[in-house]
């Protein structure tokens, strides 16, 4: 069973797409371009559609994802937490 | 899918385009003729009346491009004749004129020295003899190439950039192959993807003009802009799904043009394609906003991906929906046409959700009714510029 989906190997999160995932779950995830397998224990209850951070996040870095930078680190973030709007921001407007 | 020998059923015009609906348009040129333009509609059956709040002491380009969508709407391929009603002669003959270059059939009224009553008792004699003469128009069968497919995606999620916007993109690809004219747009929602748009303009004259654009509207983002735009983009169903910046909207989005195809044109917001492929038309993001543009520059079908569930239709352009997202198929399902939610479990792949959606497209452009269209959704909002004098 697919918990999350990432788009490439090199991103730094990846896409819940189940209900329902808690702390302390084990989840399997999917890259999509290079079709592999990963899993990662949560660290926070994230709902479907959100983020998890699979490579731990300093702060200042930069988040990538589709291979691409999609804005910066606020707060530092670690594997399997949950990854939005109180960690990253964008670095536009 | 192969489509090299895929034909539709749909009415071919006086002017050569090929619409795959058959309105009667009453089109009312400002706020003021709404009333009479939704009497007629009321009293003529299978007439469709288009009410909008704008049209006085518009000016310059904003005017412009009022005039340009409402006559872009009229010569739309999906509409087969057109009533236009405006508050005075001189613009009404304005719009009318410039719809019935297309050779489609085409009445005018103003409302002034006549009054409501006198209007609509015209206007409706009119409408019943068009509606009855395009009742027996017919469909005719023709190739793949005379549809023009556009595409924008509303309440997106991070299950758009995963699964119904690469589905679109797959789908675009395959169409690209059969020079089919398509368009995307929606401007601020490039940010943070600009460079791989422009990477993917077909010239350096293509590339420029896009960057004009892209640029045109930064400025007006930071003009006036009171914040990073934290509530306004990604949107707050945006950010309740799941997306966090505006890159990461952006690189969603243009997921929807697929691998393959080239940019082959841009288009300024009154500005028709002049030739198959796809082309960027600089628009709002804002869905209503975006396809009604889409339906003025002649497009035919249209491709909308959503995440958390936007409902948005047009009234002249079909608009089929599709979504990955299994909470909102689940909870939603009377708006979502296309399901491709199993590419988020593995257990549908890229291709053959790209099918799915082509298979929807053609029965659509068949007559099958979007459920946008069976749930009544005529979003038909004007773009405007600026204020009115």
């Amino acid at each position: 069973m697919i918990h999350f989906v990432v788009h490439d190997e090199g991103d730094s999160v990846g896409v819940v797409v189940v209900e329902g995932v808690k702390s302390g779950q084990k989840l399997t995830g999917w890259i999509m371009d290079q079709d592999k397998d990963i899993v990662i224990d949560a660290k926070s209850d994230i709902p479907i559609g959100h983020k998890l951070a699979i490579k731990q996040l300093a702060k200042d870095s930069t988040v990538i994802k589709y291979g691409v930078d999609i804005g910066k680190v606020i707060a530092p973030i670690a594997v399997g937490e949950h990854a939005h709007v109180h960690n990253i921001r964008t670095k536009r407007w | 899918m192969d489509l090299s020998k895929s034909t539709f059923w749909g009415y071919k015009r006086e002017n050569g385009r090929v619409g795959v609906r058959n309105h009667v348009l009453i089109l009312p040129v400002d706020d003021l003729s709404n009333a009479a333009a939704e009497a007629v509609a009321n009293n003529i059956k299978g007439t469709l009346a288009i009410p909008h709040p704008y049209g006085r002491l518009q000016f310059g380009a904003d005017l412009e491009l009022h005039f340009h969508t409402l006559i872009g709407t009229g010569s739309n391929p999906n509409v087969a004749a057109v009533v236009v009603i405006c508050i005075e002669d001189g613009w009404a003959k304005k719009v009318a004129d410039a719809i019935a270059a297309t050779g489609k059939p085409v009445a005018y009224f103003g409302i002034e020295g006549h009054g409501d009553h006198d209007t609509i008792m015209r206007a409706s004699k009119k409408a019943k003899e068009f509606v009855q003469w395009a009742s027996e128009l017919r469909r005719e069968e023709r190739p793949l190439k005379d549809l023009w497919v556009s595409t924008k995606c509303g309440e997106s999620d991070t299950t758009s950039g995963c699964g119904a916007n690469p589905t679109v993109g797959n789908a675009f690809d395959k169409l690209y192959d059969h020079k089919v004219t398509l368009a995307f747009g929606e401007t601020t929602e490039l940010t943070g993807g600009e460079h791989l748009v422009a990477a993917r303009c077909r010239t350096p004259e293509v590339k420029k003009k896009f960057q004009f654009m892209f640029d045109r509207y930064q400025a007006i983002v930071e003009a006036h802009k009171t914040s990073d735009l934290r509530d306004s983009q990604p949107t707050k169903g945006n950010i309740a799904g799941g997306l966090t910046t505006i890159e990461e909207k952006a690189l969603g989005n243009i997921q929807k043009i697929g691998r393959k195809c080239l940019v082959d044109g841009v288009l300024d917001k009154h500005e028709v394609p002049t030739g198959p492929g796809l082309w960027f038309i600089d628009s709002s993001s804002a869905a209503a906003e975006m396809v009604t543009l889409c339906a003025a520059a002649g497009y035919t079908v249209h491709f909308f991906p959503t995440g958390q569930g936007n409902v948005i239709g047009n009234p002249i352009l079909p608009v089929i929906k599709l979504c990955a997202n299994p909470r909102t198929v689940k909870l939603m399902s009377e708006h979502v046409d296309v399901d491709v939610s199993g590419l988020l479990r593995k257990e549908m792949s890229p291709d053959q959700a790209g099918d799915a959606l082509l298979e929807c497209m053609f029965r659509t452009a068949n007559g099958r009714l979007t459920a946008a269209e069976a749930l009544g959704h005529r979003e038909f909002v004007l773009t405007r510029l600026y204020e009115s004098a």
